[in-house]
């Protein structure tokens, strides 16, 4: 894939004007999540509201990749219930390593923008850390990254 | 058309007959990058290979292969004399005073790990002191970090300045009674700099303290003697210098060389064996343990002829040329911000485009065929020192063109247009 197919307009959109941008000083679930290896760092914040997530905010530091990313997912899953966010957490994650396997998602909607990267392993970590994030803090869990166990593509490494 | 049929020449740049250097590395019009040509500005991360040093494996391999110093039969003769030819031929290129200074190690990495383990591990105590530079790549951090935690040695950082240059006077003060050795590199993979490194070894030598020398980023730039240095130790790697990988150098002073310990164990680096005694091996061989990379050792002295014969002097000039027009015409863009501004400065420029992320321009800069490294380039002390993640680099090497920087140029001028 030619990588400027990547850097559509509503990626580019989302970079410049992320979405849900920011602190939530009410959270009651909150992770980070850094990836080492290019310095992506970011922090998701959230406040369930009977099992669904309420709100939901991200701010920190990374690629447009990334961002628009954070940015997306963060209106994807607000005011989802837990286990659709999960799921789709899971779908997210299928789609970008190109699992062939994983069924046809039709919940991922306006997120399938970032299906190509597949095609760009080493950029593949970018678009799910605020994924493993999300993932992370739902489970109550401070810190996520996407090497060692969490590396989503399996020769992955610096 | 394809831009390495007409490279650009200005009158100054006349030195290198380009046209035809650039015809001796095949994967340079080979290869097409998403229906570009490739420009490829990755040089300090891997060299390309020129057809003379890929063809001497084919011939390697077609009538002189067999393991060496230990058959009697005629192709193990051959690839003997083939293998310590290679190692004469090294001693040559960096005017050794004897081939047996020359040992044979996998890479830059595995020859700083020799030195800690074998020379380190002999002498170092603890509380002796080892100094390095904030320039260091992660390969003359971590073996030295990894002294420090097994026989408690303290590792001190001489600093830099903000064009990226060791501060010599700080360099200086940090030496004491219990300083024992020095590694530093010569040319900062991350920032170009060229350091001092004539004077750098004489401060350690007037304290006497042996030095060793990363030339990971210099053998392939720059001429270097290591008698005129007068360094202990000097290292350099195969796959930078238009050789293959697998491949490095360790250059020491034989009566250091003699005095130290083995690093691995094994075939080759004994004279004799019983299950009570060994007795090790004289040098080189007593650090070369078990069978070598052959091959590669004889590609690498290929590699190192086909420099030579283009001569160091002339590709430092052109090299030069291509720094300072890159450097030029990255400013004229505006927003980019260059780290790095060392006075006496090697072809890399680490740079940053306007807020957008080093990996965002790395994967579109791709997708105009123009090959650059992104990220933190294994020295995250010299992005901590900017305060930034990453960057993107381009580094250079003789066969690049000036036509090479403007597409370069133009496709950095894409991202800022894109990212506007």
């Amino acid at each position: 894939m030619d990588p400027k197919l990547l850097y559509q307009e509503m990626i580019l959109d989302h970079n410049r004007k992320p979405r849900n941008y920011g602190k939530l000083e009410d959270a009651t679930h909150r992770a980070e999540g850094l990836n080492p290896l290019c310095g992506d760092h970011i922090w998701v914040a959230l406040k369930l509201e009977a099992d669904a997530i309420g709100t939901i905010a991200f701010e920190g530091h990374s690629c447009a990749i990334c961002k628009a990313s954070a940015s997306m997912m963060t209106a994807a899953v607000k005011g989802k219930p837990v286990a659709s966010a999960e799921a789709l957490v899971e779908e997210f994650r299928h789609m970008v390593i190109g699992n062939a396997q994983a069924p046809e998602s039709p919940a991922l909607a306006r997120l399938k923008v970032f299906a190509g990267i597949k095609d760009l392993p080493s950029r593949v970590k970018c678009a799910v850390l605020p994924w493993h994030t999300l993932h992370a803090a739902l489970n109550q869990t401070p810190s996520a990254t996407t090497e060692g166990d969490a590396d989503p593509v399996a020769a992955g490494g610096a | 058309m394809n831009a390495a049929a007409t490279p650009r020449m200005t009158p100054r740049e006349s030195t290198l007959d380009l046209a035809r250097i650039r015809a001796d590395f095949p994967i340079l019009s080979a290869v097409n990058v998403h229906g570009k040509p490739l420009v490829y500005l990755d040089n300090g991360a891997s060299a390309q290979m020129p057809r003379q040093v890929i063809d001497r494996l084919v011939r390697y391999h077609t009538h002189e292969h067999a393991n060496i110093h230990r058959g009697v039969h005629y192709l193990s003769e051959t690839a003997t004399n083939a293998y310590e030819a290679a190692r004469k031929t090294v001693q040559r290129f960096l005017n050794a005073r004897e081939d047996r200074e020359v040992i044979f190690t996998a890479n830059v990495t595995d020859s700083i790990n020799l030195v800690a383990h074998s020379y380190g591990g002999a002498f170092l105590a603890e509380g002796d002191e080892v100094i390095i530079t904030h320039l260091e790549h992660h390969a003359n951090i971590v073996p030295w970090q990894m002294l420090r935690d097994e026989k408690g040695v303290k590792l001190r950082v001489a600093p830099i300045n903000d064009a990226g240059e060791v501060i010599l006077e700080d360099y200086e003060r940090l030496f004491n009674a219990r300083t024992k050795f020095v590694s530093i590199t010569h040319v900062s993979n991350a920032l170009g700099t060229i350091n001092p490194v004539r004077e750098m070894i004489d401060i350690a030598h007037r304290q006497g303290v042996p030095i060793m020398i990363d030339g990971a980023q210099a053998v392939q730039h720059m001429p270097v003697d290591v008698q005129a240095l007068d360094c202990d130790f000097y290292a350099f790697t195969g796959h930078k210098i238009y050789g293959p990988t697998g491949i490095g150098v360790l250059y020491g002073k034989a009566a250091l060389l003699e005095k130290m310990r083995p690093f691995r164990g094994g075939g080759d680096m004994i004279l004799s064996v019983t299950f009570e005694k060994t007795t090790y091996n004289t040098i080189p061989f007593k650090f070369e343990a078990g069978t070598p990379q052959i091959a590669q050792a004889i590609q690498l002295a290929s590699a190192l002829d086909y420099v030579t014969a283009v001569g160091l002097d002339r590709i430092a000039a052109h090299e030069h040329e291509l720094l300072s027009y890159a450097t030029e015409r990255m400013a004229s863009l505006g927003g980019v911000r260059i780290y790095g501004r060392a006075k006496n400065k090697s072809a890399v420029i680490s740079f940053y485009v306007g807020d957008v992320h080093p990996h965002d321009v790395g994967t579109l800069l791709d997708g105009e065929g123009v090959a650059v490294r992104t990220g933190h380039h294994c020295a995250q002390p010299v992005m901590q020192r900017f305060g930034i993640p990453a960057t993107a680099r381009a580094s250079f090497a003789f066969y690049n063109t000036l036509d090479e920087v403007d597409a370069l140029i133009a496709a950095i001028a894409k991202v800022k247009k894109l990212f506007s």
